[in-house]
């Protein structure tokens, strides 16, 4: 019976020991790609303001702490609020952030795909009238009167 | 149109349903383009304009604080930041200010902005500031003032107007000089 419990507690310890190791795999150069520098308007990977710098003590502070790249993330957002975050939350109306580009690229792919099968139906003189797609039967009467009755 | 109107109930649907689809669709731009310019557009305010008055969080303890608790009060807004050398070189000037003016007609009021809490409080302590601190993590109402940068400060009337506006650096002389002067009714 010790011996299954042994083999349980060392197959589960393998099993968290790789998501125990990416916790701990928080490292500036990392976290200095997905945020921003408030003050400067750029990746804090690319800023040298005076705040950026503080931001990197910041940081770097967290990390010696053992926080993992999420808590870091989550501490420079209590502190400077979500524009803090090279990329936008996937909530609210920032996710209109990630949608309306999609919605967007639907779309026009839509509107591409039945320009094409119109272009190709009108064959190479698309924009040409094509024969036999005059007004016909009470149209064309309908028509006739309404032209004589505008005599230019 | 005339084409249109002469179609079958069922082309005019869809047309009709086209044309709806693409009004939705120009709106749908224009309103993101409308909110974007009025999120981030700001103009911030000028002297004679009513200043904002969002709530802000205390830069000590805890509770928040709002420009519209200091009706009655003249106020001088300073927005600072501790990573902001003139800031450190007006933090003396401003706290022998308050205590030479500070009471229940006046008051500085200093707005910590874009700052780390931490680094804020130790600069409050190092400067010794007595005068209340309200903190701006994300920057939104130095934004809304129409800040281009720190520090900036604006005096603010009894009435919650905006009297004066000073970007940049303050001292002893200009506090004494354009500052002190409204505060007596001596300067319209």
């Amino acid at each position: 019976m010790s011996a299954r419990l042994a083999a349980v507690a060392v197959i589960a310890a393998a099993l968290l020991a790789p998501a125990a190791g990416a916790e701990q795999s928080a490292s500036l150069t990392e976290i200095e790609k997905q945020v921003m520098c408030p003050v400067c308007g750029t990746l804090l990977q690319l800023a040298e303001s005076p705040q950026a710098q503080r931001e990197r003590v910041f940081i770097n502070r967290l990390i010696d702490e053992g926080r993992s790249e999420e808590e870091v993330k989550d501490a420079l957002v209590a502190e400077y609020g979500d524009e803090v975050l090279a990329l936008p939350p996937d909530s609210g109306f920032s996710l209109s952030a990630y949608v309306v580009p999609i919605v967007a690229f639907l779309i026009a792919a839509a509107a591409l795909a039945v320009g094409i099968l119109r272009w190709r139906r009108g064959g190479p003189g698309g924009t040409a009238p094509r024969q036999g797609s005059g007004p016909s039967g009470a149209d064309a009467e309908r028509l006739d009167a309404d032209l004589a009755r505008y005599d230019l | 149109m005339a084409a249109v109107a002469g179609s079958t109930p069922v082309v005019r649907f869809f047309v009709s349903a086209r044309s709806f689809i693409a009004v939705l669709g120009v709106l749908a731009v224009v309103g993101l383009l409308v909110f974007g310019l009025l999120s981030k557009g700001s103009s911030g305010v000028a002297v004679g304009d009513l200043a904002p008055v969002e709530s802000l969080p205390r830069l000590e303890g805890s509770g928040s604080e709002s420009l519209a608790d200091y009706r009655g009060r003249w106020v001088l807004v300073n927005f600072w930041a501790s990573w902001c050398p003139p800031c450190r070189a007006e933090a003396a000037d401003l706290q022998r200010f308050q205590e030479r003016l500070g009471g229940p007609e006046f008051t500085v009021l200093g707005i910590d902005s874009r700052d780390l809490t931490d680094d804020g409080v130790e600069f409050v302590e190092r400067y010794a500031m007595t005068y209340p601190q309200l903190r701006d993590g994300d920057g939104d109402t130095a934004q809304a003032f129409g800040t281009t940068g720190l520090p900036e400060s604006f005096l603010i009337d009894p009435r919650g107007k905006v009297r004066l506006h000073a970007p940049g650096e303050v001292d002893e002389a200009y506090l004494d000089e354009e500052v002190a002067p409204l505060l007596s009714g001596g300067k319209s």
